[in-house]
């Protein structure tokens, strides 16, 4: 297969011409008032004793109002630092940056144009490695080993990674599907194969059986039409029932040799969605039920919008009730004014908002869940535990993929809340599960005020048995613009020990880290994010991706190329903490292949439990001061006398469990035990 | 029900915009720029790197065909419908997930009834207006894009949802919004036919989109349909 990486040339003279005159606009004007922007900082200086540092967020939030910019947009950011902003090449500027890969010391970032390669060394400062034209959307990246696979969806792909774009509804040069390269030597990739598929490859996911080594299998997700016969031969768009080989209602798994590659193929089509038998659907959690009611017992206004009930927000109510006291001609609210607005309310909000309020009271019962979708979005793998999360069209699922060349379903959930399941992840035991739901597709701007917050938001999920129970939402609590596109996105879990910690992107909504231990509490702790790519209509920017990597946290900008930032300690979370994560090494990652993170025995693994239990009041203050003066002591002795030191406190460890945290003084123990075992 | 106006902006003044926008962003340092030696790339600094986005954004505004804004122009008019139709359901008397969902489609249509205006105006396209006055739709300059479209309800479907009530609303709505959403698949599979089509980055993501998310509701309408027949929601 021909592989070269042309020079990226502008598809017409006119954009030429209209850089040239840019250029000459800005040359001309560019010069004067060169002020620059603030920068909205909120960050606790790390410098700072720990007990200064605080669990209150920003007020009000500084996300709210940031100026507009593509390189100089106003920022504003909590608990974690950006250390650098690298923007994409020349090749690459002006085309949407997709999703991020990691092998070694490299990020890859995908862009519809191809991908680009960068050293993160030195996280301050990433340098181009290489770059790589070869346009297709979404150009999704993963790796495993001397392997790059590229997912390619849009129509105009290329077997040859011409820049030309493919004119032909139907023709023999398109590429929708998978590329598969090889990457000895990173500087210059080769593009060794590709394996067609009748719905292109809109995102994949690589796994790597546990029991396998001769192969990896790509499971692949395509959202788009399916391609006519006349293209791809075999592609069929007719109802199963209708044909059998239908390419909807199902995904594809591509079994790759790893020692002969360009012999990958389709090996299997499950079919994961037969037989969907009525999963059971929920309506508020019962966190939110409780809040309804303390709400209700307090007097505030309560609309019910969407089938739902909902707290109007001060900020709403105010204007509302002075208009409406300015219409009936009268001065200060009396009781029975604010009833009157009451009982106007919901026709007040259908003017204002042009939003459907409910005006029965008829509770029926759900009328059942949605039902079949013919695609998977995205699957995330996690072969450790022999369970992936699909997010698939109305349903999340859980399979089981012990045999990766035939998953099965084991539960699927819907949600009358969620409209399109986008993808999962799993907490590092698997025993709970996120689903995300891409709400508008990410394109458009789901994170007003007026949008509800259970929708294009993440759904939380405990697995047990094999069975999931929804526990509550988490939303980016920052209201965004109507210019900037919002709704849950990519993130991967950060690996603070003992916590489900998860960085996630929401577009221009910027970058969230929250904790979601406690599945019915989820809380923000930490996030970056910039104004709008441009003040005056929707412009295609923000995150596509965030994921924590061996101690720090890229995000591919949609616009903007190569964040990377580093997370910093907090009221949420202690220095040691950050280092206890940070002593996780990957060799390389895959998000939709979720990796189990393992935590090597250290002393600031045990100082990091003991931090969290000082958090949870899990131990007594005066056994959390002995603990760290013993830890101290051990470490500052060595061979027989540090054992000795370590043995003992082990055993006041667990003579100590009790209550709530006893599981997480015992895992305390552990660690001091094994520090015990592992001194010579 | 109010009336409800898309209304275009100008296009002078939204270059006028554009320009200062580049005129301010020539201010930024140029610290933050990363390149490797090997690959020198002409764009020395980040104001010419941004010239450089700005520019090829606008030059991927002209690779369209007449597919493209077709699909566009119709699409704004057949989402302008399902608005028509979902925004029945409060004073209709429909249930409550029939309620739910009709608040998510007046969402979702709504925003991209604005994305495909814009699309259009930064293309220099004529951009079709809406207007809604009960169950009249009127849209100022789609030409006779609007009622030719696949799915839509004719005036007398229009007119027989309207004077229906409760449980028999329900029933209608669903049975009609789902001949609606089929349309659209249809529209979609019409636009991807057509040599040159659906090339443009935009115009491929919202096709797609609109014809998955379509493809969704469509399944989960014939559940809650199912459902309200009396039947098992499954096959």
């Amino acid at each position: 297969m021909k592989a070269t990486a042309p020079n990226y040339r502008p598809a017409t003279r006119s954009g030429i011409n209209y850089f040239w005159s840019f250029l000459f606009v800005v040359g001309l004007l560019g010069v004067s008032a060169c002020a620059p922007k603030p920068v909205i900082t909120t960050t606790s200086t790390p410098a700072q004793p720990e007990a200064t540092y605080t669990t209150t967020a920003p007020s009000p939030d500084p996300r709210v109002g940031l100026g507009a910019g593509l390189f100089d947009a106003e920022e504003a950011a909590w608990n974690i630092r950006l250390l650098s902003s690298t923007p994409p090449t020349e090749a690459f500027v002006g085309v949407t940056n997709s999703d991020l890969a990691f092998t070694g010391k490299y990020a890859i970032q995908g862009n519809y144009n191809g991908i680009q390669v960068f050293d993160i060394s030195n996280p301050s400062n990433p340098s181009l490695v290489t770059e790589y034209v070869c346009p297709a959307s979404q150009s999704d990246v993963s790796v495993y080993g001397n392997l790059m696979f590229v997912s390619g969806e849009g129509l105009g792909g290329r077997l040859d990674c011409g820049t030309e774009g493919v004119k032909e509804a139907v023709s023999h040069d398109r590429l929708r599907g998978i590329r598969i390269f090889n990457i000895d030597d990173i500087k210059n990739p080769v593009y060794i194969s590709n394996v067609q598929t009748c719905r292109g490859s809109h995102t994949h996911s690589v796994l790597k059986d546990p029991n396998d080594d001769e192969n990896v299998y790509i499971y692949v997700s395509g959202s788009a039409p399916v391609r006519p016969e006349d293209e791809l031969a075999g592609c069929s768009d007719a109802s199963p029932d209708e044909d059998p080989n239908s390419a909807l209602f199902r995904i594809e798994v591509i079994k790759v040799p790893l020692d002969h590659p360009e012999q990958a193929a389709i090996v299997s089509s499950p079919r994961i969605f037969d037989d969907l038998v009525a999963p059971p659907t929920h309506g508020q959690s019962p966190a939110d039920i409780a809040e309804m009611e303390a709400a209700r017992a307090s007097g505030a206004f309560i609309v019910k919008l969407g089938g739902q009930e909902r707290i109007l927000p001060a900020r709403f109510v105010t204007p509302m009730l002075n208009s409406f006291m300015e219409e009936r001609g009268e001065g200060e609210a009396t009781a029975a004014d604010t009833l009157a607005f009451r009982e106007a309310l919901p026709g007040i909000i259908a003017e204002r908002f042009g939003i459907n309020v409910d005006d029965d009271e008829n509770e029926e019962e759900d009328a059942g869940p949605p039902p079949g979708p013919t695609q998977c979005h995205d699957i995330t793998l996690y072969p450790e535990i022999g369970l992936a999360g699909g997010a698939c069209g109305g349903y999340g699922m859980l399979l089981d993929i012990s045999d990766p060349e035939h998953p099965t379903r084991m539960d699927a959930v819907a949600d009358s809340n969620f409209s399109y399941w986008h993808s999962a992840t799993f907490s590092n035991d698997g025993t709970k599960i996120l689903f995300t739901d891409e709400w508008g597709g990410g394109g458009q701007p789901k994170c007003r005020a007026t949008d509800p917050k259970e929708w294009g938001a993440n759904a939380f999920f405990s697995i047990e048995s094999g069975k999931m129970e929804f526990k509550s939402y988490y939303k980016l609590p920052a209201a965004q613009t109507s210019v900037e596109n919002c709704v849950a996105h990519n993130g991967s879990l950060i690996p603070i020990p003992g916590r489900e910690v998860m960085v996630q992107s929401w577009y221009q909504g910027g970058i969230s880290v929250f904790d979601w231990t406690d599945l019915e509490n989820p809380i923000e702790i930490a996030y970056h994010d910039r104004g709008p790519v441009n003040a005056d209509e929707m412009g295609n920017g923000g995150s596509w991706s965030v994921y924590w990597y061996n101690g720090v946290i890229v995000s591919s900008e949609i616009a903007r190329g190569l964040d990377v930032f580093e997370l910093l300690p907090s009221g949420f979370i202690s220095e040691n903490e950050i280092a206890a994560a940070n002593t996780v090494k990957l060799d390389y990652l895959n998000t939709q292949g979720q990796q189990k993170y393992v935590w090597p025995t250290t002393f600031v693994l045990a100082r990091a439990y003991v931090d969290q239990l000082e958090r949870s009041k899990g131990l007594s203050a005066s056994r959390i001061a002995s603990t760290r003066q013993e830890l101290t002591n051990a470490e500052n002795a060595s061979g027989r006398a540090r054992r000795n030191v370590l043995t003992t406190l082990s055993a006041e460890l667990i003579d100590a469990a009790a209550g709530d945290e006893a599981a997480k003084v015992h895992m305390l123990a552990g660690v001091v035990r094994d520090l015990a075992s592992g001194t010579p | 029900m109010s009336e409800r106006h898309f209304r275009a902006q100008h296009y002078f003044l939204h270059t006028v915009v554009f320009l200062v926008l580049l005129v301010t962003s020539a201010c930024r340092s140029t610290e933050s720029i990363t390149t490797d030696s090997a690959i020198k790339p002409s764009a020395d600094t980040t104001a010419d790197l941004e010239a450089l986005y700005w520019a090829r954004k606008d030059s991927a505004r002209t690779l369209f065909t007449d597919a493209d804004v077709e699909f566009m122009t119709g699409m704004i008019g057949h989402h302008a419908q399902a608005l028509i139709m979902a925004g029945l359901a409060p004073t209709h008397g429909a249930n409550t997930q029939i309620q739910t969902l009709c608040a998510r489609i007046i969402n979702a249509q709504q925003d991209e009834i604005a994305t495909m205006q814009q699309w259009l105006r930064s293309r220099g396209q004529p951009v079709p207006e809406v207007q809604i006055t009960g169950t009249t739709l009127i849209v100022h300059g789609a030409g006779e894009h609007v009622t030719r479209m696949p799915g839509m309800l004719t005036e007398k479907q229009i007119h027989e949802l309207d004077d229906s009530q409760g449980a028999d609303f329900d029933r209608l709505f669903l049975t009609y919004m789902i001949q609606h959403h089929r349309g659209a698949t249809v529209m979609v599979d019409e636009l991807f036919s057509k040599d040159g089509a659906g090339q443009d980055e935009l115009a491929f993501k919202l096709a797609s989109d609109i014809n998955v998310d379509q493809i969704t509701e469509i399944a989960r309408m014939e559940r809650m349909l199912r459902i309200l027949s009396g039947k098992s929601p499954d096959h």
